[in-house]
């Protein structure tokens, strides 16, 4: 995106926030949506690694600080770190697994991964709360200072923070030697290898940093509801995430945020018009975003990205 | 005559088929040597054994004095040997700039560099200058002539700074008014990289090789001077006459 547009797009975040302190809750659910969006580009956008499983690492961040919250350990940027450490370790030993084989299998790997952490959360109920969720977590105020209100202010001024300071660290990674390195390997893998990239290692740190982020979104969902239910694993929560990064477009970062405002905007609209059939508005957004062509909207922003063909 | 590239008794079996059938080459520090064979006489096999994308059945690749039998592909390369392949290989999507980049940093071991921003290094810049890409480095690669793309193959194997480099047919495919561009590349390499060049073409071949080996079913034939060569009846029969089987 070009910077000027960078800075646009933010300057309307940060207005939304303080212009519409009645939807502050929204506002927060979309900044998680948006980090967990962005946390799986960098995992398929940049590495190239196709998952049906991400939730995997949300709902394994989500765990980790509200089971902290619970027995005493609310502060909530500690519950961050904990999230953080506990997904991208389980990414690290997982990325063992999904690295061998091609994207089919990949997409079967991932997915049986998130299966079986949803059971486990399911049988260790005596941790998890099972299927009646984790409850009673007492979350302490942000710095110390900014108690989480029920409005949602604190929630969401917490929650988009997060997600600047993580874009901004996914931002420099991307544009990294380490970032260029990435984007050689999902282009042609055999090429990378034979100029020196040591291919799986990438990936395996890619993967594992994806996992980390996407915990410490499952961290804010947990921490602004100060609630987890077993859905944070559920799968429909890894396919609407690779719905959002789709809606907004593969490898160019803002394509998660965008995504989650469109994705988040929609549910919310639609589910109060059609509440049992707005799914079936979003796969129409989504044929028509195939059919039109994202290009041709986005191609504006960017700055590398060829132009839109003539009719 | 210090080695560069030294094959012992190279071996690899598919089944009970011998596809490369004790290979020991011997390639001196900046030979301009080159493997030719008909079709199917395993110069590819020949090839994915030494950057380690196959593995042999029996047998030692040594580079320098260093024994790389077991070495990963990409360990080979920050050994010091690169290659170009047949097929252009590149990244289609990224510029020439960041083509290149990305040897350049693995070369200088700042591939997993995560904390600041990728830019153009001066050895970038001089790579282009050298494969006249400086106009273009800017430009995705998939953007470029097919002639070009080819310049940046082989830019990319010399970005890894090697000791021996792997031509894979370099001129292949190129259209006849872009092909000067590569072959000048090719001959302006600098003598102490040894240059073992795969070839189907033979006037590129007696142009530019100082001695080569003809690869027949996974074996070495004959090796020497293209002059010895050419004047050897059996590759005659083989090979340069067309007379026998292909």
């Amino acid at each position: 995106m070009r910077r000027w547009g960078e800075w646009v797009f933010w300057v309307v975040v940060a207005a939304a926030y303080f212009l519409l302190p009645s939807r502050s809750m929204l506002i927060a659910e979309i900044a998680t949506t948006a980090l967990f969006a962005l946390s799986l580009d960098l995992v398929l956008g940049y590495a190239g690694i196709l998952s049906l499983g991400h939730a995997a690492f949300f709902g394994l961040g989500a765990y980790a600080a509200g089971i902290a919250a619970k027995n005493g350990y609310g502060d909530p940027l500690l519950g961050l770190a904990l999230a953080a450490a506990v997904a991208a370790a389980v990414g690290a030993v997982t990325s063992l697994l999904v690295l061998r084989g091609s994207d089919l299998t990949r997409l079967m790997v991932t997915l049986g991964v998130a299966s079986i952490l949803y059971e486990l959360a399911n049988r260790l109920s005596w941790l998890t709360g099972g299927a009646d969720g984790l409850q009673d977590m007492d979350v302490g105020p942000v710095l110390g200072r900014f108690d989480f209100d029920l409005g949602g202010r604190v929630a969401a001024a917490y929650c988009l923070i997060v997600l600047f300071l993580a874009f901004l660290f996914v931002r420099l990674l991307v544009r990294s030697p380490f970032g260029w390195s990435l984007r050689a390997i999902r282009g042609n893998a055999l090429r990378a290898s034979a100029i020196g990239v040591p291919v799986n290692r990438r990936l395996i740190a890619a993967y594992t940093v994806g996992a980390g982020l996407a915990g410490i979104a499952g961290a804010l969902l947990a921490q602004s509801t100060q609630f987890v239910s077993l859905d944070v694993l559920a799968f429909h929560r890894s396919a609407d995430i690779l719905l959002v990064l789709v809606i907004g477009g593969v490898g160019w970062l803002y394509g998660g945020l965008v995504g989650a405002v469109v994705f988040k905007l929609m549910q919310d609209l639609l589910s109060q018009l059609t509440p049992q059939y707005w799914e079936l508005w979003i796969g129409l957004l989504l044929i028509a975003i195939v059919l039109v062509g994202r290009e041709r909207i986005t191609a504006l922003f960017r700055p590398h990205a060829a132009p839109a063909p003539a009719e | 005559m210090t080695l560069a590239l030294e094959t012992v008794e190279l071996r690899r079996n598919f089944g009970a088929l011998a596809v490369t059938d004790n290979v020991s080459l011997k390639i001196p520090v900046g030979a301009r040597h080159a493997l030719i064979g008909p079709n199917g006489a395993g110069k590819t096999t020949l090839i994915n054994l030494l950057t380690g994308v196959l593995r042999p059945s029996s047998g030692r690749i040594l580079l320098g004095d260093e024994d790389i039998t077991a070495y990963s592909p990409d360990r080979r390369v920050r050994r010091g040997l690169a290659r170009t392949f047949q097929i252009n290989q590149l990244f289609a999507d990224m510029r020439v700039l960041e083509n290149l980049g990305v040897a350049v940093h693995e070369r200088r071991g700042m591939g997993s560099t995560w904390w600041r921003r990728a830019r153009a290094e001066a050895d970038v810049l001089e790579l282009a200058g050298r494969f006249g890409l400086t106009q273009v480095l800017e430009q995705r690669v998939a953007d470029l002539s097919y002639g070009q793309q080819r310049l940046v193959e082989i830019a990319l194997a010399f970005a890894c700074r090697p000791r021996v480099m792997l031509l894979d047919e370099p001129a292949a495919g190129v259209p006849e008014a872009e092909r000067e561009d590569i072959l000048a590349v090719v001959a302006a390499l600098p003598e102490d990289v040894t240059v073992l060049l795969i070839e189907h073409d033979m006037d590129l071949v007696f142009r530019f090789a100082r001695s080569m080996s003809v690869l027949v079913a996974g074996a070495v034939l004959v090796e020497g001077s293209p002059a010895e060569v050419a004047a050897n009846p059996r590759v005659r029969e083989v090979y340069l006459g067309e007379g026998g089987h292909g």
